[in-house]
């Protein structure tokens, strides 16, 4: 490959649960700055790629390197703490902390004493976490919890944000505001991005390039804009309300 | 009233006991959501492990008290810890993502193991230790015309309840403020997540084993102090009581370990003041089963349904 290394890539990555295979060979590159969106049906294999690469489940063969160190079969908790943070399917909020607790988890590898800084900026970024501070997660809604994911994930000031499926269960609103704070610090901040969605409209917007998984595989490749311009991707991942909306 | 008054005492000093060992138990439910069976033994080793110290104190002449004491505690936590985290590595977490009961059948084996160990190396026979602290401060004075006791609360109790008190104390405080306490209660709630923060959820499940046994050898050390004789044996009964404790008050919360635990040592002993001595387990394990059934969850556990 010539040019620019990416800053995360995937080659080969094929995982399994058991002995029944997830994901079947996949390559993908993430460069520096950039937006990549993930679409695909449910089942697809998009979140175990995403687990994989944060090492559970480990790649069975295959290799994933991140900033350029073979990061495959590092432990979870090690992969975490090399500038890499998932905000993962589900929001996995703690339900029995605060939101102030949750997001110190967040900055917990963090050690350079920019908690007070990193704090000021997330609520910033989302306002209502602020007022909510006190508040155990688990009492909060799922806007918020989604809010209180991204948000601890921030904490650690990753150079990688793995996001998946923020827009699951959420209100339309809630959606355009969580989307467009991720488009606000990739362009402030040229926050890397990688984001899993089955919300395929917003997704490819929003995203420099995109990857279509099938049945653990990657089908197709392309800008955001070429994606959302395939037949093939509009008839299989665009319902007509989102079409129209799209013209 | 001066001899329930003196009940009173020996029953919060007992419950302090219990609780400090149920702490252990509590800890490591809420965190794998096993039950270490082996930490009944775990506190015994470290009562053996503090009159081994003791021993040795006297034998080389040191005579200060308070000095023998705190060396006493500070080795056999340091000793006991040992043993708890080497329980763990060996027997528990090579079966982590078996199936359930597989490390609870290790647990019992390990406590096996243990009790056999310190039979073979120590000895069947109570092993004593000449009372070390004595005397106390009269509080009541009794009446000899009214029949009255005098209600004693000896320094030995004193040592106990402060001890115990200055412990959860410090210990609570470690949980609820300091990021290693934040990182125990992230493995217990979602161990997946807290290792996608960073947090090595092996470590953390190890530093709780050896928590929970630094907590039992305070626990043995007590004992040791308290009753002036140890055997091999007494790490059963004093676990199952702390085990009770631990479920009586909720298993998986902190503050239920230490109210039932004195919950349990005040039951025993009003039982054996007022009814018998004889029927005294009965009464504990019975108000056990009574609140098992109107409140399954203990009596600060927190409910299994949550909204999340």
């Amino acid at each position: 490959m010539s040019g620019p290394v990416p800053l995360l890539y995937t080659r080969g990555v094929e995982t399994y649960y058991g002995n029944i295979i997830a994901l079947r060979g996949v390559d993908i590159a993430v460069f520096e700055g950039e937006i990549v969106t993930l679409i695909g049906a449910n089942g697809a294999g998009k979140s175990t790629l995403m687990m994989t690469i944060c090492g559970n489940p480990q790649a069975r063969t295959g290799q994933i390197v991140f900033d350029g160190e073979d990061i495959t079969h590092l432990p979870t908790h090690d992969i975490m703490s090399r500038s890499i943070a998932q905000s993962p399917e589900g929001r996995r909020i703690f339900p029995r902390m605060t939101v102030m607790e949750n997001l110190q988890m967040g900055a917990m590898i963090s050690k350079n004493g920019t908690f007070e800084e990193d704090l000021n900026r997330v609520f910033d970024l989302f306002p209502r976490l602020k007022e909510r501070q006190h508040q155990r997660g688990g009492t909060l809604s799922g806007g918020e919890q989604q809010m209180l994911a991204i948000a601890r994930a921030l904490m650690s000031r990753p150079r990688l944000l793995l996001l998946d499926e923020p827009s699951l269960g959420l209100a339309p609103m809630v959606v355009k505001q969580i989307f467009q704070v991720i488009h606000e610090l990739n362009r402030s901040e040229g926050l890397t991005v990688f984001l899993v969605e089955q919300n395929a409209f917003h997704a490819l917007r929003l995203a420099h390039r995109g990857y279509v998984m099938v049945n653990g595989k990657i089908t197709m490749t392309g800008t955001g804009a070429e994606l959302l311009a395939r037949p093939e991707v509009r008839a299989a991942y665009l319902e007509g309300g989102r079409q129209e909306a799209a013209q | 009233m001066e001899y329930f008054v003196q009940q009173l005492i020996n029953g919060v000093t007992l419950g302090s006991i219990y609780g400090l060992i149920a702490i252990g138990y509590t800890m490591v439910y809420g965190i794998i959501g096993m039950i270490n069976f082996a930490h009944g033994d775990i506190f015994m080793v470290g009562a053996f492990i503090a009159l081994t110290v003791f021993l040795i104190m006297l034998a080389i002449g040191v005579t200060a008290l308070p000095l023998i004491l705190l060396i006493v505690l500070i080795v056999a936590m340091l000793f006991t810890s040992v043993w708890g985290w080497a329980v763990e590595r060996i027997a528990y977490r090579p079966l982590r993502g078996s199936f359930r009961l597989a490390p609870l059948i290790t647990a019992i084996g390990m406590s096996i193991a243990l009790q056999n160990f310190v039979q073979l190396t120590q000895g069947a026979r109570v092993k004593p230790l000449p009372p070390q602290i004595q005397g106390g401060v009269t509080l009541m004075q009794g009446d000899a015309e009214t029949g009255a006791i005098v209600v004693q609360l000896s320094y030995m109790q004193i040592i106990i309840i402060v001890t115990t008190v200055v412990l959860m104390t410090a210990f609570s405080l470690l949980i609820a403020k300091t990021e290693l306490g934040r990182a125990q209660r992230a493995c217990e709630q979602d161990p997946k997540m807290a290792s996608l923060l960073g947090v090595n959820v092996d470590r953390t499940i190890s530093l709780t084993f050896v928590m929970g046994a630094a907590l039992a050898a305070v626990a043995g050390v007590m004992f040791l102090l308290y009753y002036g004789v140890i055997d091999f044996y007494i790490g059963f009964l004093a676990g199952v009581k702390a085990f009770t404790a631990a479920v009586l008050g909720g298993i998986g919360s902190l503050p239920g370990a230490m109210l039932g635990g004195l919950a349990i040592g005040l039951i025993e002993t009003f039982w054996s003041g007022y009814f018998s001595v004889e029927y005294k387990d009965v009464a504990a394990f019975s108000i056990l089963a009574i609140t098992l059934i109107f409140l399954p969850s203990g009596l600060l556990g927190k409910p299994e349904v949550e909204k999340v």
